[in-house]
């Protein structure tokens, strides 16, 4: 203040009111005391309503019993749980279904983003119709086709459709069966794991000798040999030997193996195959970023097509598909909120759907829903941060 | 023939021009096309084939199930109960009126057709870029046109009987939140977007802090707390109107994105254009309206576009907190038992799913037209 | 490599010898070569036989096919009708083919086409390390000897975003000469620059030339032309209107179209 006062004395001319400093510093009180006010407004009129209602705040109702059930929990629950443990069951439930609709949906949208670009004339149009149809639909609507026009109208329980490995698909959901690998088993995981850092040394040693020699060596083929034969032959010489649990029919439900309950399949499919679509543009306009210039130039230097697309087209398309695909899994962990309306026991659905209805904690539920929403969106801000960071061409 | 031989005579004029010769068969045609963009390698006419026999699999039963054996005429659902048939459009038909007004009475339904006509009259000149008066028109549509959409439907003024908005629905109400949205995210993210970009701190971090908030959370939650909260904010004794709670969660979240993509425009603009405006001696409201904006606005338009589709897909999200849109009221008529049918559901939602595609592809279409347009005026 | 200086800036002509050739001495021939781009008869009948060591300007307006030509020689662009034979081996369809020509064949863009994600030295031995086989150790070698042949050694590990045109320009040929190619293809390599910047790229170029490498060039440096060409030729409308030796080509143009194409370029 006293600094800005100096600056007024010395040009005399300059009215008080036209000093830009001065009129800035004024804009921000107003702004600051419009929304003080706004917000004490606010705090006292939420106040006379609680009172009117005879409500408290406060987090101990976390500590109460929930006395309500979910039908799908990764963690022990029941409704003798707290409500800490619902709000637990509902964020893993989340994470759950959002990781698996990443995975699926990554590799689906990377076909779709190469497919649009294939000169093959009827998988690029397959491929472009897809994506048309798809991302210009609502998500909550598909999500209620696949729920209630498909996998509600399956047949029941006594009928139910058939597939080979064992897997049952019916109204009541999805049943696969559950490997139940034996003791000797665990030779051939270890022979996996062991197989996998056998070829990340092989790998490292294969750029050495390029680097000093020129010689190339078959990476891949050595991965194939590694990873695939040798916890085969662990699995020959130790007798090792997997069961499955089958589901079966036991009276009126199937019991054994995995049970996917509609409702997972359903949000698994919508959120997949709706972001696919969008993965699918991002990896499109990825690959059409880079240059024809740079295939060129690669050609005339006489790289093979695999080696132009690895050295080359790959990793400058990368740098611009990355951030968008990382907000593209953002939107999926946000839309998998979605499942409230079909009633897959997600975070919304457990916490800021039963929990606020039987608790009427309006303020502490809705905004501890949107800390973990902001959090998730935190650690993927800080992510694109570091990796924009990382690959950032260096520019004048 | 021209032959050059360097080995004895570098020097050669041509005597006579060649005409342009006709391409061979290898280059153009039919046969040419398919050989280059279906059979080019060994893969692709694997993948053709693949492709080939994918549709044969998918388009017949999907014609039959659509046109073939669909049930168009009926006067209840036992036509569509029979073995075989495909959707049941009857059904639709007889639901028609339900999807598109909702609960709104009969009679006073062509007040609902008035708005939408008004706004097709507004709303077509202003899409259409080479027509004038575009500042008029756009306050038309923005101011105008959602005030005379609120006195037409609610009533209750100038001899209208009063239709309370819990009778609002269908298409008509997807159509408002939709036109809601747009009418006030399009402002309140064009002054988001400023204030981000202002160089006082106090409005610069306000402003980020409500962008990101919202765009961190899922549209659902922010549903839920504007009909759970809104309640609770407001003085004793006031209560909120349910669709007026939505609206004001659909228009800040829209807000937020709104702002970055006019953020995305305001950024784009080469220096030189703030320091133009500044040499006019033009002050800072002044500049940004005549200078800045206009310029940063036309950029972003398929940006905005874009958004607008969000939005509409989004509008879907308020059947959740038990608003009777487009969704919820195909939804509700999914378990209406006259026309029940293990195609009802399907067929419900393939209508509503149509309606949404309509919006959102011709919206899509228009956004690449404009870039298009945009880019050649660049070039030029 | 004969000289790792290039000459100074006034006596820059180079000798040019009357060739003697034979049949072997044929660095590309090209036969009764047609092209399409659609219908578009982009090259007509096109016949052109290039001995090792030449030095060929191609001229000609925007469009007249002189880009697409060359870039036939490396098969960047397929033709429809006729034969190209580069160092004896017909380019065909037959990938393995096209590799061996592409080997042999370097090429320099108007703009650059630089890997960007990669330093000025990773640029230089990428296709050596990878294409060629060669040592890392020694790639590094032979990208630094062209490297300070281009003038720009200490550039090294930069990353091309942080170098003018001009600079860029020059590590995109000693990108192409670390491939030690027996044929140079040079696409407007000046036409992106500015013009302080387009002496430093020519003066490289002459450098190559005085070294005997053979040259194809698509430029409108009609100086360059003069100095160090063998052969000038001209094409419009996808076809060879007249070539000549230079001094022959500028000072006395024969065809109507080569006239009045050097009217406007020469002022």
């Amino acid at each position: 203040m006293a600094d800005i006062e100096a600056r007024q004395k010395s040009p005399p001319k300059t009215s008080f009111w036209n000093d830009p400093k001065i009129r800035g510093l004024f804009y921000q009180f107003v702004v600051m005391g419009a929304l003080a006010a706004f917000a004490i407004f606010i705090a006292l009129n939420t106040a006379a309503n609680l009172a009117r209602q005879g409500k408290t705040t406060g987090f101990e109702f976390f500590f109460s019993t929930a006395g309500f059930d979910i039908f799908f929990t990764l963690i022990p629950y029941s409704r003798a749980s707290f409500y800490w443990e619902a709000f637990l069951v509902g964020l893993l439930n989340t994470l759950l279904v959002s990781a698996i609709g990443i995975v699926i949906a990554t590799f689906l949208g990377f076909f779709l983003g190469i497919a649009r670009l294939s000169p093959n004339w009827i998988v690029a149009r397959i491929a472009t119709v897809y994506v048309e149809i798809i991302r210009n639909i609502p998500l909550l609507l598909q999500l209620f086709f696949w729920y209630f026009a498909v996998l509600k109208t399956l047949p029941g329980v006594r009928q139910s459709l058939e597939f080979a490995g064992g897997t049952i698909l019916n109204q009541r959901g999805l049943y696969l069966a559950r490997p139940l690998p034996d003791d000797n088993f665990t030779f051939v995981i270890w022979a996996f794991l062991i197989a996998i850092v056998a070829w990340l040394v092989v790998k490292a040693w294969a750029k050495r000798r390029l680097e000093s020699t020129g010689k190339r060596f078959p990476v891949a083929w050595t991965f194939l040999v590694l990873v695939v034969f040798l916890p085969a032959i662990t699995w020959l010489t130790t007798g090792a030997n997997v069961a499955f649990e089958y589901p079966e029919l036991s009276g009126f439900n199937f019991v054994g193996g995995i049970e996917l309950p509609p409702e997972f399949v359903a949000l698994l499919l919508g959120l997949s195959l709706y972001t696919a679509a969008f993965i699918g543009e991002t990896v499109r306009a990825g690959i059409l970023a880079v240059d024809h210039g740079q295939t060129e130039a690669a050609q005339s230097l006489g790289f093979r097509d695999g080696d132009r697309l690895r050295l080359v087209v790959i990793p400058q398309a990368m740098r611009v598909i990355v951030p968008p695909l990382t907000s593209q899994y953002l939107n999926l962990t946000k839309n998998s909120s979605l499942a409230a309306a079909i009633g897959y026991p997600e975070l919304v659905s457990v916490f800021l759907g039963t929990t606020l209805n039987q608790t009427g904690r309006a303020i502490e539920v809705v905004f501890i829903t949107m800390l973990v929403y902001l959090t998730l969106s935190l650690v993927t801000s800080v992510f694109m941060n570091w990796y924009n960071a990382r690959v950032a061409l260096v520019e004048r | 023939m021209s032959t050059t031989n360097a080995t004895k005579e570098i020097s050669f004029v041509r005597e006579e021009m060649l005409p342009e010769m006709p391409a061979p068969s290898s280059v153009v045609g039919p046969v040419a096309w398919i050989r280059s963009s279906l059979f080019s390698s060994p893969g692709n006419s694997i993948l053709t084939i693949a492709s080939a026999l994918l549709l044969l699999w998918i388009m017949p039963p999907l014609y039959n199930f659509l046109i073939g054996n669909a049930v168009f005429i009926a006067e209840d659902g036992a036509a569509c109960r029979v073995e075989g048939a495909g959707a049941c459009w009857a059904f639709i038909w007889s639901r028609m009126d339900f999807f598109i007004y909702g609960f709104f009475p009969a009679e006073e339904q062509w007040r609902v057709n008035i708005a939408f006509a008004l706004g097709l009259v507004l709303i077509v000149p202003l899409m259409w870029p080479e027509l004038p008066f575009k500042v008029v028109n756009a306050l038309a549509f923005f101011v105008g046109y959602p005030i005379i959409v609120f006195i037409l439907l609610s009533g209750g003024m100038f001899g209208l009987t009063e239709v309370p908005t819990v009778n609002w629905g269908g298409l008509t109400v997807t159509l408002i939140i939709g036109l809601v949205g747009i009418v006030t995210s399009l402002p309140l993210g064009i002054v988001l977007a400023l204030g981000r970009q202002s160089k006082m701190p106090v409005i610069k971090s306000v402003c980020v802090m409500f962008i990101e908030l919202w765009r961190a959370v899922p549209l659902i939650t922010v549903l839920f707390m504007a009909s759970v909260m809104l309640p609770l904010f407001v003085p004793v004794g006031v209560s909120v109107d349910k669709l007026l709670r939505a609206l004001v969660g659909v228009s800040l979240f829209s807000a937020a994105y709104m702002a970055e993509v006019v953020r995305g425009g305001l950024q784009a603009l080469p220096r030189g254009q703030y320091e133009a405006a500044g040499a006019l001696g033009l002050n800072y409201w002044k500049s940004m309206s005549f200078i800045i904006l206009p310029q940063a606005l036309k950029h972003v338009i398929p940006g905005i576009v874009n958004s607008f589709i969000a939005l509409f897909k989004d509008t879907s999200l308020v059947s959740i907190v038990g608003i009777f849109d487009l969704l919820n009221t195909v939804q509700a008529s999914n378990s209406d038992l006259n026309w029940a049918s293990e195609q009802q559901a399907v067929t419900g939602y393939i209508f509503a799913a149509a309606v949404f595609w309509v919006f959102c592809f011709s919206m899509s279409r228009y956004s690449i037209y404009m870039e298009h347009r945009l880019h050649t005026g660049h070039k030029r | 490599m004969a000289t790792d200086t290039i000459t100074a800036d006034d006596d820059l002509a180079v000798e040019r010898t009357k060739l003697t050739v034979s049949e072997t001495d044929v660095a590309v021939e090209i036969v009764d070569m047609h092209k399409w781009f659609g219908d578009f008869n982009v090259l007509r009948d096109i016949n052109l036989k290039v001995m090792r060591g030449e030095r060929i300007v191609i001229a000609g307006p925007s469009g007249s096919g002189k880009s697409t030509l060359i870039r036939c020689v490396n098969r960047l662009e397929e033709h429809q009708r006729g034969k190209v034979i580069v160092d004896g081996v017909e380019l065909t369809s037959d990938l393995k083919r096209i590799d061996v020509v592409r080997r042999e064949v370097g090429m320099v863009f108007q703009h650059f086409n630089l890997f960007p994600h990669l330093t000025i030295l990773e640029n230089c031995t990428l296709a050596p390390i990878w294409v060629r086989g060669l040592p890392k150790v020694e790639a590094e070698k032979v990208a630094m000897h062209y490297l300070e042949r281009v003038k720009i050694p200490e550039q090294a590990n930069k990353y091309p975003g942080q170098l003018s045109g001009g600079q860029q320009q020059r590590v995109a040929i000693a990108r192409s000469l670390c491939m030690n190619p027996k044929i140079m293809l040079f696409d407007e390599p000046t036409s992106a620059l500015d013009p302080e910047m387009i002496k430093e790229v020519l003066e490289v170029m002459v450098g190559l030339a005085e070294d005997g490498m053979t040259m194809l060039v698509v430029t409108h440096e009609m100086g360059f032309a003069r100095q160090v060409a063998n052969r000038v030729m001209f094409m419009d409308e996808g076809q060879i209107i007249e070539q000549n030796e230079p001094e022959e080509f500028f000072s006395n143009p024969k065809h109507e179209r080569t006239k009045h194409f050097l009217s406007q370029i020469l002022h």
